[in-house]
């Protein structure tokens, strides 16, 4: 079922490049929110931290001798709220974050600027920080401001922040999710929408396949579609047009052929009927006139040989040739066919009994009859008739030990009124003996082949199905 | 030149042919006459019917295709006045032309353009009636009883008009009742074809014979078929 893997892999399509344009555009869109929500909350954290800093700096500073003590500096540290340590020289507030927590760059950096500096860091994996640095300045008598040698870190914890990012970052993922099964779902309904008409066309187009000419589309709308289904409808319209007319014509020349052969008939009957007469008084008539008579004879059962014949193929033409099935012991019938014609003496058997197939022993004759005849007429001894079972049915061979058939003439055996040689002169035969045959072994759902044997001489194999026994 | 007669009976066979075409009429006439039969000839079926309400022949050879009343109603007609035999000349060897003929009641059929040896052997044949044997009592198949010496078969003591063909084709089967005879067979003992006979001869008697002797021809005891291999005749 090429046209339904077709059909799936044009809606995977469909939906993959929806989905992917669904995804490019969630991501987008949540990754910018998300990420512009991030910032504001961080921001209003370090806002809120740094204000409240510099404000107990600004506070507390002045109440700090210059230069501090140990004392002192643990005192400023305790005045200040949050997780605070400070800073001077070679001293260090006893409380706050260790020493080693502060990297030194930072430090350096707080240390030569005059700006509130801040740094986020983690703790560990699920425990972000903010680092809050600053030096202490101060104006000195003549209005210059100068640093006072106090720096101040503070450790501020994210946490709180984190989650509500973090609840931030699922919200945005969940709606991410929604907008991309919706999506998926809106490109299979569009899917479905384009791949409809599609559908339809190609089963459709394989109807027209299977000979049903008159199928057509329903056009719907007016887009590329409607107009492909048009387009369709038009060309299945000329196809059933010509389709039919070349019927009608091929019907027409066969019921022609039927109508003369008939129409033959009547007067042949009536010649066939008393040549006989003409024939017996040959010896009493002057030469000439047994002459004529003789030709006339013979020519008169040539053409009702003919005549039948193309009755025979005017049946099969209209099928109208029925098979009479029964079961018959091939080897017997092939037997009483060859003994019928008195060809006994001229042919070679090898038919064992007991091979019993369903037949129609009239068509069964008509075949092996012609195969023999033929052999007899254009082959050379000794014709050979052998017949053995397939798995799928019974074989009979007709072969003869003349040139065989040429290369050129295999094809067109089974032609009708094929003759090999143009100018070869009319043979016995009414030139549709082996046409007869193949349709009778076809009419059997068996076939019949030309070829030649390898050591020369033509050989013709009919094949039967529905081996009995 | 001395024409062998046939003689049926002790005397020569009348043969009424029915056919339409002059020519064919008439060369049927003289062929078969050359043949040593006597030959009426009517150039349609009410003729045909006609000639039978003066005379009774021996044969009627009916071409199928006739104006008028066509072949197989002729056949048909023939048929229901009595046992007369009938040979069908067929232009058509369609196989609906062949079995409606034979339905109607042809005991033969042959088919145009016909070889006058063909045809004389076929007459011959359908007129060689069943030839009376030594048989020292009736046979007894339940109802029905063949008396092979008078050639006369009763059922239910009521004499049953059979046509000689399905005579003989009875005759054949009850000679050995259980055995199965297959359809050539048949052929060649009861319309002595020595080759290549058409089956549906055999299956059209038969079906012929089953509606004068059975209770139920659809479901019959006696002529059995055996599917396959032909018929076999049952005492029951």
């Amino acid at each position: 079922m090429a046209g339904r893997r077709w059909s799936v892999g044009l809606r995977l399509r469909l939906v993959a490049a929806f989905a992917v344009v669904a995804l490019g555009a969630v991501i987008a869109t949540t990754g910018a929110s998300y990420l512009s929500a991030r910032n504001t909350i961080l921001q209003g954290v370090q806002d809120r931290a740094m204000d409240t800093l510099r404000t107990q700096v600004s506070t507390f500073a002045a109440t700090v001798p210059l230069p501090p003590t140990q004392r002192d500096l643990d005192a400023f540290q305790r005045r200040l709220s949050g997780y605070v340590a400070v800073f001077y020289r070679d001293l260090r507030s006893t409380g706050g974050p260790p020493t080693e927590e502060l990297p030194a760059e930072f430090r350096a950096a707080v240390h030569d600027n005059d700006r509130v500096l801040f740094q986020r860091g983690l703790w560990s994996e699920t425990a972000p920080f903010l680092m809050v640095g600053m030096t202490v300045r101060t104006q000195n008598t003549v209005g210059a401001v100068e640093p006072t040698g106090l720096e101040i870190y503070a450790q501020i914890s994210l946490a709180s922040s984190q989650s509500d990012i973090s609840e931030l970052a699922a919200w945005a993922w969940v709606t991410g999710a929604i907008a991309l099964l919706v999506a998926v779902g809106i490109a299979l309904l569009a899917a479905r929408s384009v791949l409809r008409p599609v559908r339809e066309l190609n089963l459709a187009a394989r109807g027209l396949a299977d000979g049903q000419f008159d199928t057509r589309l329903r056009v719907r709308g007016g887009d590329e579609l409607a107009e492909l289904a048009h387009t369709f409808n038009t060309s299945a319209a000329t196809l059933q047009h010509n389709v039919g007319e070349l019927r009608r014509m091929e019907s027409d020349a066969r019921r022609f052929v039927a109508d003369v052969s008939h129409e033959l008939r009547t007067p042949l009957t009536a010649m066939t009927a008393v040549i006989e007469i003409l024939e017996q008084e040959t010896d009493h008539m002057p030469p000439d006139s047994a002459v004529a008579a003789r030709l006339v004879a013979g020519e008169t059962r040539k053409l009702s040989r003919l005549v039948q014949d193309l009755m025979e193929i005017s049946r099969f033409d209209a099928g109208r040739a029925g098979l009479e099935l029964d079961e018959w012991d091939v080897a017997t019938a092939v037997r009483d066919t060859i003994a019928a014609r008195g060809w006994q003496d001229s042919v070679s058997v090898e038919l064992p009994e007991g091979l019993v197939a369903r037949v129609d022993r009239r068509r069964l004759d008509i075949v092996v009859a012609n195969l023999v005849g033929n052999a007899l007429r254009h082959g050379a001894p000794p014709v050979l008739v052998r017949l053995w079972r397939e798995d799928d049915g019974v074989v009979i061979e007709v072969s003869d030990n003349g040139p065989g058939l040429p290369e050129s003439v295999l094809p067109h055996v089974f032609d009708r009124f094929y003759k090999a040689d143009s100018a070869r002169a009319r043979s016995e035969g009414s030139g549709l003996g082996l046409a007869i045959a193949r349709e009778n072994a076809r009419l059997h759902g068996g076939s019949l082949t030309a070829g030649n044997h390898p050591g020369g001489g033509a050989r013709f194999v009919l094949r039967l199905p529905e081996v009995l026994v | 030149m001395v024409v062998q007669q046939t003689w049926i009976m002790g005397r020569v066979a009348i043969v009424l042919v029915v056919e339409d075409d002059r020519a064919v009429r008439e060369a049927l006439q003289l062929s078969l006459r050359r043949q040593g039969h006597d030959v009426h000839v009517a150039d349609s079926g009410e003729q045909g019917l006609a000639f039978l309400r003066e005379q009774r022949p021996d044969l009627v050879l009916v071409d199928l295709m006739l104006p008028g009343i066509d072949g197989f109603e002729t056949c048909r007609r023939i048929r229901a006045e009595g046992d007369l035999p009938i040979i069908v000349l067929t232009a058509r060897s369609d196989d609906f032309d062949v079995v409606a003929g034979l339905e109607a009641g042809a005991d033969d059929y042959v088919v145009k353009p016909v070889e006058p040896r063909v045809l004389d052997a076929r007459i011959r044949a359908v007129l060689r009636r069943a030839a009376s044997e030594q048989q020292t009592s009736d046979e007894h198949f339940g109802d029905l009883v063949v008396d092979r010496t008078a050639l006369v078969v009763t059922k239910s003591g009521e004499p049953v008009p059979l046509t000689p063909t399905e005579l003989k084709l009875l005759l054949e089967l009850t000679r050995t009742p259980g055995r199965v005879l297959s359809r050539q067979q048949l052929l060649s003992a009861v319309w002595e074809h020595d080759y290549l006979g058409d089956s549906r001869l055999v299956d059209a008697c038969v079906q012929r014979l089953r509606s004068k002797i059975e209770d139920d021809p659809a479901s019959p005891r006696h002529v059995r078929t055996v599917r396959g291999f032909g018929y076999r005749f049952d005492r029951v």
